[in-house]
């Protein structure tokens, strides 16, 4: 039986959650879904419209608010009394700050940041990126089980989940939690100021990365995006480093686009970044290094200096 | 306050990977190596409670002979001495394997406080910092953007998804894994570089029959997904084409 851990915050599903259903769907065994908190029961019905065997809702007072200690203690009874062979989550950044946790606690292997699986001697392989996805890895967990396996958002697709004839039946577990020995005080959620550039509305996005080399190049850039009519955005590092401000990154930690035209000015195309673009229509990279991973995924591509290439293309439009 | 940083050594972003014959592992004997970017964010950070509050920063890794180039460097940006878990096979290791050979070696000097990077660019298994924190039996939380020392605890500003933000209070000793860009990094001067020849790098063995939880079967180059056409020539005549073929192509604008 492969339990997959369902996220929800304030009784809302995390979306990235239906993706280790379908995973767990495809790997043919009994699936059942867990979803921790208090509240949930909206998250745990909706839940349960996909084909599983069955929906747990995991509550206790102390799971009301989410903290790594809390969760842990409680999926760790929960793994014991359920025993499943798989544990399958989203790698989310929530799922970053338990899970790790919780393979130590049981002493079991936690494969993160998947993107496939396939049969392998009687149980699984998966796939993994490694190298900033330069290159991929198969992947075997090694010793007994649960191997606990966290899938990259966006890795498998929603529109794949098999849904039930009628609703899988939901049981409300009570968690064991000893709320004393929770160590993190959470405080509520907030964002940082009102996002004045929406790049999700933008047509057109020219972004740049690390291949810019230094803030004063970034002026070129900006021509180039004038040129036509397109927002500039910018991989982490350019943010990070302080060259655009943070609200013009787009990557998981930044914001998710998916413009008609993206065009990437030395943008090596880190899995970071990609999972923000990779809904573009047409994406086009412009990198010196002809193995960038950008190109993988880019439409059309030419490699070359940026800085003889955008002036280039800025004079092309102006033809 | 005493302050732990680990750093992992990982071969430079423009290193082009190749794979050895086994297709179990890349071939690194040619490649450059660099301090791992979010440990670098790690360093400056703890230098910066360090000056702060005053203590001690102690850099620790784990790894091969080679590492201690990335120690010496942290040395030279200011960590006051080194701890090198020395054995070729950590070079290869899982993050399983990494944490509990850091464990051994960190766990009879009972930090306060020990921070890390969130990932590593080699495996990135995002995983190090949070097993390590378990391991030595303290709190921890990730991804952090912003460190308080207060009351003899901690306030920390964690990164969730798409633009949202949490404080999170805790007690020391604990753990974080910091986030690249929670500040701006400095670099060795002249005199810091001269300096960090006279610190203390202490190597230890890591603890026998560490076990791996995760074997590499086979490593490989993802297939295309996507028919890319590369557009060549001089870069007057590339940008020509490249704009032909969106606007009649594509049809982008």
């Amino acid at each position: 039986m492969i339990l997959v851990i369902a996220e929800q915050r304030e009784g809302k599903l995390n979306r990235a959650s239906w993706e280790p259903i379908v995973a767990a769907q495809r790997a043919a065994q009994p699936v059942k879904v867990v979803v921790p908190g208090q509240g949930a029961d909206a998250a745990a019905a909706e839940l349960a419209a996909a084909e599983v065997d069955e929906v747990i809702r995991l509550e206790h007072d102390a799971l009301s608010v989410y903290t790594a200690d809390g969760y842990v203690q409680a999926l760790a009874a929960l793994i014991a009394a359920e025993a499943p062979t798989h544990v399958f989550f989203s790698h989310t950044y929530q799922a970053r700050d338990f899970a790790p946790m919780l393979g130590a606690r049981l002493d079991r292997p936690c494969l993160t940041d998947v993107v496939d699986l396939k049969p392998h001697d009687g149980g699984f392989a998966f796939a993994r990126p490694m190298f900033q996805a330069r290159v991929y890895a198969w992947v075997v967990a090694e010793g007994p089980t649960p191997h606990l396996v966290s899938f990259q958002v966006g890795a498998y697709k929603v529109d794949q989940l098999a849904r039930g004839g009628g609703p899988a039946p939901v049981r409300t577990v009570a968690a064991a939690v000893d709320a004393a020995t929770i160590r993190q005080k959470p405080e509520p959620p907030f964002r940082e100021a009102k996002q004045a550039v929406d790049l999700t509305q933008a047509e057109r996005i020219v972004s740049v990365g690390r291949g810019i080399k230094g803030p004063e190049h970034i002026a070129v850039a900006q021509q180039l995006a004038d040129a036509l009519s397109a927002e500039l955005a910018a991989s982490r590092p350019i943010c990070d480093a302080g060259w655009l401000p943070m609200e013009r990154q787009v990557g998981s930690s930044g914001q998710t686009v998916a413009p008609k035209l993206y065009l990437a000015l030395g943008i090596s195309g880190a899995i970071q970044h990609v999972v923000g673009m990779k809904g573009a229509r047409t994406i086009v990279a412009v990198n010196k290094d002809a193995e960038a991973p950008i190109f993988e995924i880019a439409d059309y591509g030419i490699v070359g200096d940026i800085f003889e290439v955008v002036p280039a293309v800025i004079s092309a439009l102006k033809e | 306050m005493k302050i732990a940083v680990c750093v992992k050594q990982v071969v430079t972003r423009e290193w082009q990977v190749r794979l050895d014959d086994a297709k179990t592992w890349v071939r690194d004997q040619d490649a450059s190596f660099e301090m791992n970017e979010p440990d670098a964010y790690a360093l400056e950070e703890a230098l910066r409670l360090k000056e702060k509050h005053s203590g001690e920063v102690v850099v620790c890794s784990a790894g091969p002979a080679r590492v201690s180039q990335v120690l010496r460097e942290a040395l030279a940006r200011g960590a006051d001495r080194a701890v090198h878990v020395k054995d070729d096979a950590l070079a290869t290791a899982d993050a399983f394997v990494v944490a509990e050979a850091l464990a051994g070696a960190m766990r009879e000097e009972r930090f306060d406080l020990v921070l890390t990077g969130l990932q590593s660019d080699d495996h990135g298994y995002a995983q190090v910092g949070v097993l390590l924190a378990e391991k030595l039996g303290v709190a921890h939380a990730t991804i952090i953007m912003e460190v308080k020392v207060a009351d003899g605890g901690l306030r920390v500003k964690r990164e969730l998804e798409g633009g949202w933000f949490q404080w999170v209070a805790m007690p020391l000793p604990a753990l974080l894994t910091i986030q690249s860009g929670i500040n701006q990094l400095r670099y060795a001067t002249l005199k810091g570089i001269m300096a960090a020849k006279k610190k203390e790098i202490r190597e230890v063995a890591p603890s026998v029959g560490l076990a791996p939880k995760g074997r590499i079967a086979t490593l490989y180059f993802p297939e295309k997904t996507k028919q890319t056409r590369m557009i060549g020539g001089a870069p007057a005549e590339a940008a020509k084409e490249l704009v032909r073929v969106l606007r009649e192509d594509a049809r982008v604008f």
